[in-house]
C-alpha cells in the first residue's frame, strides 16, 4: 500500500488516477445513458483542451484555430460514416443512388474525387490524424521558421478558422453546407445510435483521453517538455544554446492538432453529426477557455475545464440563454484577470497549502494534547477526548492537481 | 455588351470595392492605433463600432421624435456623439481591464473577447436582438449619375469622404500633435519616454480611447450602408485585424494600402465567383502572403 502511495506521489499521477476513476467508474454508474453521452461529447472537447495545454501552456503559442483541427478530424470521420450510411439501397429514392443525400440535393451526379478514398475505414482513421497534423505542420512551419509568433500567430490561425468555415458553408455540394453531415448511422455495420454502442464509444473516448493525458504528461517530463518551457520563457536563450527552436514549436503544435483531430472524430462518432459550427472562430476561442478555466498548465485541469464549462453551457443555455453569455464573458475576463492558472492553480496554490496547514495544525495540537495527557490525572481524560473528536478533518473538494 | 457598358460596370464594381475599403479602413485605423502602436489585441473593437452605430440610431430616433425640423442636420452631430460615446467606453475599458494586462498580450485577447461577448449580450438585452437602421437625412439618399448608365450611390461617396477625413486627421494627430509625439515615444521606448517626463500610462489610456472613438465613427459611417444588430461589429473584426497585420502593424500608410488591396480583391473576385468563395480566395491570399512576408506590406523595424 505504501509503495503504491509513494509511486503516485513520485510520478504525480494522483490526479490522473482520480480522473480515471471518475470517468471509467463513477460517471457510468451514476449517470443515465443520455447524460453519459453528453459527458462523452464534452470529453471530445477535452482532447482539444489538453492539446491547448501543450501548445499554449507549455509552448506559449496561443492558437485560435483549434476548431479547424477538431473539425477536420470530425469531417474525416463523418465522411466515412456518411458514405456508409448512403449505400445504394437506402438512398434509392435519390436521382443518383449511392451518394450522400446533400450531394444529390445539390445536383451532383457522382462522388467527388476528394471523397473516394474515404470509402476505406483505414484511410479515414489515418486521415483523422494525418490531415489536421499536415495542415498544422504547414501553417506552423511557415510561421515559426520566420520567427513569427505570439499575437500574429493567433490572428493567422483565426483567419484560417474563418476561411475553413466559410469554405465548408459555401461548398454545399461537397461538404453539406451549414447543416453539415447528419444521419450518421453505422460504423462498419455496427449501429452507433443504440445505448450500448454509445456506452462502448464513451469508454473508447475516455480510455483514449486518458492515454492522451499519459502521452502528454510523458512529453512534459521529457527533454522536449523542458525545452518548451524554456522557450516559452526565454526563446532567444534557447536559440543561442544551439537548439532549433522553430521545429520544437512545430512539433508541439502538430501534437495539439492531432489530439484535436482525434477529439473531432470521436465527436462525430458519439454525437452522430458534424457541422461547420464547430470549426469557426467562436468555437475555436471557446475551446481556449476550456483550457484556461481548467488551468493552462494542467492536463487534468483542462479536462475538468472542458467538462465544467460545457456542463454550464448546457445547463444555462437551456434555461437562461441570456445569462449564459454574460457568464461566459465573466469567465473569459475573470480567468485572465484573477485566476490565470485556472482551477488547477486554485487547487495547487490555495486548497492544497490550506489543507497542509490545517493538517499540520491538527498534528501539532494533537501532540500538545498528548503531552498534556501525560502530565495530568486520569480524571481529565474525558475533556481531552471531546477535544480530539472536534478536530476531525473534513475531506476537501477534490478537483484536480498536477504539478506543472 | 458595349465597351462603355463594360466600363460602367467596372466602375460601379470598383466603387462597391471602395465602400468596403472605407469600412475596412475606418475599422482598421482604430485597430492600427490600438494594435499597431500599443500592441494590444482588442477583440471587442467591433463592439465599439456597434456603440457608434447605435448612437446614430438613437440620434435619429430622438431627432425624429423631438425635433423633426433638425432632421437634415443631425447626422454630423451624431457622428461626433458616436465618437464621444465610444471614446468614453474605451476610456473605461482601458482603466478597468486593459491596463492590467499590458504585459500579457495573449491574455488581453481572451479578456477582450469576453468583453465582446458581454457587450453583445448587453446590446441584445438592452436594445433588442432585431437589426435596426436610422432614418437617414434626404441628402444621403439617392445616387449621383455623372454619365448615363453610371450610378454612384451618395451614401458610398459620403462614407468615402468621411474615411478620407478621419484618415487625414489621424495621420495629422499622430505625426504632428503633442499626443502623437507622446504615443510614438512611448511605443518606441517606454522607460525612456517615462524618464523624459511623459506620463505613459495616461498616454496609453488616451490612445486606447481614441482608437475606440474612431471605431465609433466607423460604426456611424456603417449605418449609412447597412443595418446594425448586436453582432454586426464582430462580422468585420477578423478582416480588420488582417488589414492591420497585412499592412504592417505600425504603419498607417500600410493600413490604407492593405485595406484598399483587400477590398478591391474581394469585390473584383465577387464579380467572378460566389460571395463566399471570393471571401475564401481573398483571405487565403492574405494568409499566404503573410506566411511569405510576415512583417506585412510596409515593414516596421520592430521584429516581434
Amino acid at each position: 500500500m505504501n509503495a503504491i502511495k509513494n509511486w503516485i506521489g513520485r510520478t504525480h499521477t494522483g490526479s490522473t488516477l482520480l480522473l480515471a476513476i471518475l470517468l471509467l467508474v463513477i460517471f457510468p454508474m451514476v449517470l443515465e445513458p443520455f447524460r453519459l453521452n453528453l459527458v462523452g461529447k464534452y470529453l471530445t472537447y477535452a482532447f482539444v483542451a489538453i492539446g491547448l495545454v501543450m501548445v499554449w501552456g507549455y509552448g506559449g503559442i496561443l492558437s485560435l484555430g483549434q476548431g479547424v483541427f477538431f473539425g477536420l478530424g470530425g469531417y474525416a470521420m463523418a465522411m466515412f460514416l456518411k458514405l456508409e450510411a448512403s449505400d445504394p439501397i437506402s438512398t434509392k429514392i435519390q436521382s443518383t443512388p449511392g451518394i450522400p443525400d446533400f450531394m444529390d440535393w445539390n445536383q451532383l451526379t457522382q462522388l467527388p474525387l476528394l471523397w473516394v478514398p474515404f470509402q476505406s475505414f483505414a484511410f479515414a482513421l489515418f486521415a483523422v490524424i494525418a490531415i489536421p497534423t499536415l495542415l498544422a505542420f504547414i501553417i506552423s512551419f511557415a510561421m515559426f521558421k520566420r520567427r513569427v509568433g505570439g499575437v500574429y500567430f493567433a490572428i493567422i490561425t483565426q483567419a484560417v478558422a474563418l476561411i475553413l468555415s466559410v469554405l465548408i458553408i459555401g461548398q454545399q455540394g461537397y461538404t453539406g453546407g451549414v447543416n453539415g453531415m447528419t444521419d450518421l448511422k453505422t460504423l462498419l455495420g455496427w449501429d452507433i445510435r443504440t445505448d450500448s454502442a454509445r456506452l462502448i464509444l464513451y469508454y473508447v473516448c475516455s480510455v483514449l483521453l486518458l492515454a492522451s493525458i499519459v502521452l502528454c504528461a510523458w512529453v512534459q517530463r521529457s527533454k522536449l517538455g523542458t525545452l518548451l518551457l524554456a522557450m516559452r520563457d526565454k526563446e532567444d536563450r534557447v536559440r543561442f544554446s544551439g537548439y532549433d527552436v522553430s521545429m520544437f514549436k512545430v512539433a508541439v503544435f502538430c501534437l495539439g492538432a492531432a489530439l484535436s483531430g482525434i477529439g473531432g472524430a470521436l465527436f462525430a462518432l458519439q454525437v452522430g453529426f458534424m457541422s461547420p459550427s464547430f470549426v469557426g472562430i467562436v468555437p475555436s476561442i471557446e475551446m481556449v477557455i476550456y483550457a484556461a478555466v481548467g488551468g493552462r498548465m494542467s492536463l487534468v485541469g483542462a479536462v475538468f475545464g472542458a467538462l465544467l464549462v460545457n456542463a454550464g453551457k448546457t445547463l444555462f443555455s437551456e434555461s437562461f440563454p441570456d445569462l449564459w453569455l454574460f457568464l461566459m464573458a465573466a469567465l473569459f475576463i475573470g480567468v485572465t484577470m484573477i485566476f490565470p492558472e485556472g482551477l488547477a492553480g486554485l487547487v495547487e496554490k490555495k486548497l492544497k497549502p490550506w489543507w497542509r496547514m490545517r493538517m499540520a495544525a491538527n498534528k501539532s495540537r494533537a501532540e500538545r494534547l498528548n503531552e498534556l495527557e501525560m502530565d495530568i490525572d486520569k480524571s481529565a481524560e474525558p475533556v481531552v477526548k471531546s477535544v480530539t473528536s472536534v478536530v476531525k478533518p473534513k475531506m476537501p473538494k477534490i478537483i484536480s492537481g498536477q504539478n506543472a | 455588351m458595349g465597351l462603355s457598358e463594360m466600363f460602367n460596370i467596372g466602375m460601379m464594381q470598383g466603387f462597391a470595392g471602395l465602400s468596403l475599403f472605407s469600412v475596412l479602413l475606418l475599422m482598421g485605423l482604430g485597430l492600427a492605433i490600438i494594435f499597431g502602436q500599443m500592441g494590444v489585441i482588442n477583440m471587442a473593437h467591433g463592439e465599439f463600432m456597434t456603440i457608434g452605430a447605435y448612437t446614430v440610431f438613437l440620434g435619429s430616433t430622438m431627432t425624429e421624435r423631438l425635433a423633426p425640423g433638425f432632421m437634415p442636420f443631425y447626422f454630423p452631430v451624431a457622428i461626433i456623439v458616436a465618437f464621444v460615446f465610444a471614446f468614453a467606453a474605451g476610456w473605461l475599458v482601458e482603466w478597468s481591464l486593459i491596463r492590467h494586462l499590458y504585459k500579457r498580450p495573449l491574455d488581453t485577447l481572451l479578456a477582450t473577447w469576453g468583453l465582446s461577448l458581454g457587450m453583445q449580450q448587453l446590446f441584445r438585452t438592452g436594445i433588442g436582438p432585431k437589426e435596426v437602421s436610422p432614418t437617414l437625412p434626404d441628402w444621403l439618399l439617392g445616387s449621383w449619375a455623372p454619365a448615363a448608365g453610371l450610378d454612384i450611390p451618395i451614401n458610398g461617396l459620403f462614407v468615402l469622404g468621411l474615411t478620407a477625413l478621419v484618415t487625414g486627421l489621424v495621420m495629422l494627430a499622430l505625426y504632428k500633435s503633442r499626443w502623437g509625439l507622446r504615443v510614438r515615444a512611448t511605443v518606441s521606448n517606454r522607460p525612456m519616454a517615462n524618464a523624459v517626463g511623459i506620463n505613459t500610462s495616461k498616454t496609453d489610456r488616451l490612445t486606447f480611447a481614441i482608437g475606440c472613438g474612431i471605431a465609433g465613427v466607423a460604426g456611424a459611417a456603417f449605418t449609412t450602408i447597412g443595418s446594425t444588430g448586436p453582432t454586426s461589429g464582430s462580422l468585420y473584426i477578423v478582416d480588420a485585424f488582417l488589414v492591420v497585420t497585412f499592412g504592417g502593424a505600425a504603419s498607417l500608410l500600410g493600413t490604407v494600402a492593405s485595406a484598399f488591396g483587400i477590398a478591391q480583391t474581394q469585390s473584383i473576385s465577387e464579380f467572378f465567383l460566389s460571395g463566399s468563395m471570393a471571401k475564401v480566395l481573398t483571405l487565403s491570399l492574405i494568409v499566404l502572403i503573410l506566411m511569405a512576408r510576415p512583417q506585412g506590406l510596409f515593414a516596421s523595424k520592430v521584429r516581434r
